[in-house]
C-alpha cells in the first residue's frame, strides 16, 4: 500500500454491558421493546430524580478489566460530561473522567502469524444515549424522532493505546477484544444491535518521525470489516493530502458504507468543552478486596485456558483448537456436541477429533456459504454428536453421513430418524456383502482381468461398483476386504 | 482572575443563553466576584489533601439488577413534559449535518 508513511491507529470501543436493567434506574435494557416503553423519570432526566448505580454493571466491568490484565482502581467516581444533543435528555452524560474502574491493560492480537500486544489505556463505565431517527424509509425528516429506551443502558468504553499500525491490526484487535468480552460474558457484542461499537483515531507520519501526525476520528462503522475498510480509505486519503503538499486537519469523519468513503461531519455543537465535574448525585465507589477476589474466583474460563484444556485433555491439534476457541459460541457448540458424542462413543479421544472435523470442515463451510453464524446454525450441537455416534458404531459409513448431514442442515432433523426413515443403515452382514461383491466381480470381467494381470488399483473400480449396487450402504472396509479375498481365491 | 465579556459570551453560548449587552456587563461583574472568591479559597494550601468528589461520607450506594417497569401513567406523564410528541417518539430538532 505504502512504504513511506507509518499508520497510527487507536480505537475506542463502546460495549453494552449485559445487565437486565439500566445503569442508574430500574428500566429494562431489552433491545426489542416498543419505542419509549423502557423509560422512567430518572433516565429521561426529570428534575429532582436520583440515579442509583447498578451493582452488576460494576461487577461486569471489573471482570472485563481483570480479563484484560488491567489495574482495578478500588476507588472510582462518576463525572458529568456536558453537551446539548437531543439523544441525551439530561443535557449531560454520566461517565467517568478521573478514576475510571480499570486502567493499564493489554490484549494479544495475531496478524499473519505474528503475535503483538496492544495496550488498553482505560475502561470506564458510562450511560448510553438514546436513538435518533432521521428518516422514515427513504423520506428524510426535517426533524428527528427520539427513542429513549437505550438512554441509560450501561456501556463500558474501552480505550486502546495508539498501538496499531495497520487496518488489519485494528480488525484483529476488535476480533480479539470482542471474543474476550464474550468469553467473560460481559456483553453480547452484537454489532448489528449496536452492542459493540467502535470509533477510530487514525493518523499517518513519515517513518522515523517521532511526533504523531494530525488525527481524524472516524465514526459510523457498523462491522469489523467496515472499520477495516474505513481505515484503509482514510490511510489513502491522508497520504494523498500530505503527498500533494496539504495538511490533514483534525476533525470527525463519518464512514459511508454505501459510497465507501469517509465524510467530514459538521455539527452545530462545535464547542467541545465538556466541563467534566464529579456528579454530586452519585457517591464514590470503593471496592474492597473481597469484592474483587470474588469476581476473580468466578471469572469464566478465558480463551488461553480453554485452548490448553482442549489440547492437553482432549488431544486436539493446535490448528483445530485455534479455530474452535476463536469464537466462544463455536467453542461452546463444540463442547456440547462432544458431550453428546462421548455418551455413545467407545473411545472419547477419537470422538474429540471426529467432532472437531465435522464442525470445522463440514459445518463451518456450509455456514459460511449460507452467511450464517454458529449461533444461527440450523444443526444443533446435540445432533452433530449423534451423527458422530452413528459413524463410530458403524451404523452408517462416512459417505452416508455426509448425505445425512445435508438433510440435517435443512431442518435439524435427528440423524437417527433420517437413517431409519431412509433405510440408510450400513450393511455389515458378511453374507450379504459377499453376495454383492461376487455380483460385481461377475459383471466386470475386464476390471477383474486388469487386477489379475497386476494392476492392483483396479480394485477401486470394483469397490465403486459394490457401493453403487448397495446404494452406498455397504461397509467400505468390509467390501475392500471381501473383494480382495474373492479375487485372490 | 480577570473576567471579560468574551468569557461571558462563551459560557452563555455553552449554556444556550442569550443576553442583552447591559446584562452582560452586569454578569462580568457578578461572575467576576464569584471567581474572585474562589481565588481567595485557592490561597489555602491543599497539597496534602486528596481531592473531594462528594460532600458526604457514604460510599457504594448501589442496587441489585432487577427490572421494574414504569406504568403507562408515568410514561404518559413523561411525554407531557416534552415539548413535542410524534406517535411513540419524542419529536426533536434535527442537529447533525453532513458535508455534501
Amino acid at each position: 500500500m505504502n512504504n513511506k508513511y507509518e499508520v497510527i491507529i487507536g480505537l475506542e470501543v463502546h460495549s453494552q454491558i449485559k445487565t437486565k436493567t439500566k445503569i442508574f434506574c430500574n428500566c429494562s435494557t431489552d433491545f426489542h421493546s416498543q419505542p419509549n416503553t423502557n423509560i422512567c423519570p430518572v433516565c429521561t432526566g426529570q428534575p429532582g430524580v436520583l440515579p442509583v448505580l447498578n451493582k452488576h454493571a460494576v461487577e461486569l466491568i471489573v471482570r472485563t478489566g481483570l480479563a484484560l490484565d488491567c489495574t482495578i482502581n478500588k476507588k472510582s467516581v462518576f463525572a458529568r460530561k456536558q453537551y446539548f444533543y437531543p439523544d441525551l435528555p439530561k443535557n449531560y452524560q454520566i461517565s467517568q473522567y478521573e478514576l475510571p474502574f480499570c486502567e493499564h491493560g493489554k490484549i494479544n492480537i495475531t496478524v499473519d502469524g505474528k503475535t503483538k500486544s496492544i495496550g488498553i489505556t482505560r475502561i470506564h463505565l458510562e450511560e448510553d444515549a438514546g436513538k435518533l431517527i432521521h428518516d422514515i424509509g427513504s423520506r428524510q425528516l426535517d426533524y428527528s424522532l427520539a427513542d429513549y429506551n437505550r438512554t441509560g443502558v450501561p456501556l463500558m468504553e474501552i480505550v486502546s493505546e495508539p498501538d496499531m499500525r495497520s487496518p488489519q491490526e485494528a480488525a484483529a484487535y476488535l476480533e480479539s477484544l470482542k471474543n474476550l468480552i464474550e468469553y467473560v460474558e460481559a456483553s453480547d457484542c452484537n454489532m448489528e444491535e449496536g452492542k459493540f461499537r467502535c470509533d477510530a483515531n487514525i493518523s499517518i507520519r513519515p517513518f522515523g518521525q517521532k511526533e504523531f501526525g494530525t488525527k481524524a476520528e472516524l465514526k459510523n462503522m457498523n462491522s469489523i470489516s467496515g472499520v477495516q475498510e474505513a481505515l484503509s480509505y482514510e490511510v489513502e486519503r491522508q497520504i494523498e493530502i500530505v503527498e500533494s503538499g496539504g495538511r490533514v486537519i483534525q476533525e470527525t469523519r463519518t464512514w459511508d458504507p454505501n459510497e465507501k468513503v469517509t465524510k467530514s461531519m459538521r455539527s452545530k455543537e462545535n464547542a467541545h468543552d465538556y466541563r467534566y465535574f464529579p456528579d454530586p448525585d452519585l457517591v464514590p465507589v470503593n471496592l474492597d478486596d473481597e469484592f474483587i477476589d470474588n469476581i476473580k474466583k468466578n471469572i469464566p474460563e478465558l480463551p488461553e485456558a480453554r485452548k490448553a484444556r482442549l489440547i492437553n485433555d482432549l488431544g486436539l491439534s493446535e490448528y483445530d483448537t485455534n479455530i474452535i476457541i476463536s469464537d466462544k459460541a463455536l467453542a461452546d457448540y463444540y463442547e456440547t456436541a462432544l458431550n453428546t458424542a462421548n455418551k455413545g462413543a467407545k473411545e472419547p479421544a477419537a470422538a474429540a477429533k471426529t467432532v472437531a472435523n465435522w464442525i470445522i470442515t463440514e459445518l463451518l463451510g456450509k455456514l459460511n456459504n449460507s452467511k450464517l453464524t454458529i449461533k444461527e446454525s440450523p444443526i444443533s450441537p446435540e445432533n452433530i454428536g449423534k451423527l458422530v455416534i452413528l459413524i463410530s458404531k458403524g451404523t452408517i459409513s462416512g459417505k452416508i453421513a455426509k448425505t445425512i448431514f445435508e438433510d440435517m442442515f435443512k431442518d435439524n432433523k435427528d440423524p437417527e430418524v433420517i437413517v431409519k426413515e431412509k433405510g440408510l443403515v450400513q450393511i455389515s452382514d458378511a453374507g450379504e456383502i459377499v453376495k454383492v461383491c461376487q455380483e460385481a466381480i461377475d459383471e466386470n470381467a475386464k476390471i477383474v482381468a486388469d487386477y489379475k494381470s497386476g494392476k492392483k488399483s483396479a480394485i477401486g473400480a470394483l469397490v465403486g461398483a459394490v457401493m453403487k449396487k448397495s446404494k452406498g450402504k455397504a461397509n467400505p472396509q468390509m467390501v475392500n476386504k471381501t473383494l480382495t479375498e474373492l479375487l485372490n481365491k | 482572575m480577570e473576567l471579560t465579556k468574551k468569557d461571558v459570551d462563551y459560557v452563555a453560548s455553552l449554556a444556550r443563553l442569550e443576553f442583552e449587552e447591559k446584562e452582560k456587563e452586569n454578569l462580568v461583574k457578578q461572575l467576576g466576584s464569584i471567581l474572585g472568591y474562589i481565588d481567595k479559597i485557592k490561597e489555602v494550601d491543599t497539597s496534602t489533601i486528596a481531592p473531594t468528589s462528594h460532600g458526604g461520607t457514604s460510599e457504594n450506594v448501589w442496587r441489585e439488577d432487577v427490572v421494574v417497569k414504569s406504568s403507562q401513567e408515568t410514561i404518559d406523564a413523561l411525554f407531557k413534559n416534552a415539548p413535542e410528541q410524534d406517535g411513540d417518539f419524542f419529536k426533536v430538532k434535527k442537529v447533525m449535518e453532513l458535508e455534501d
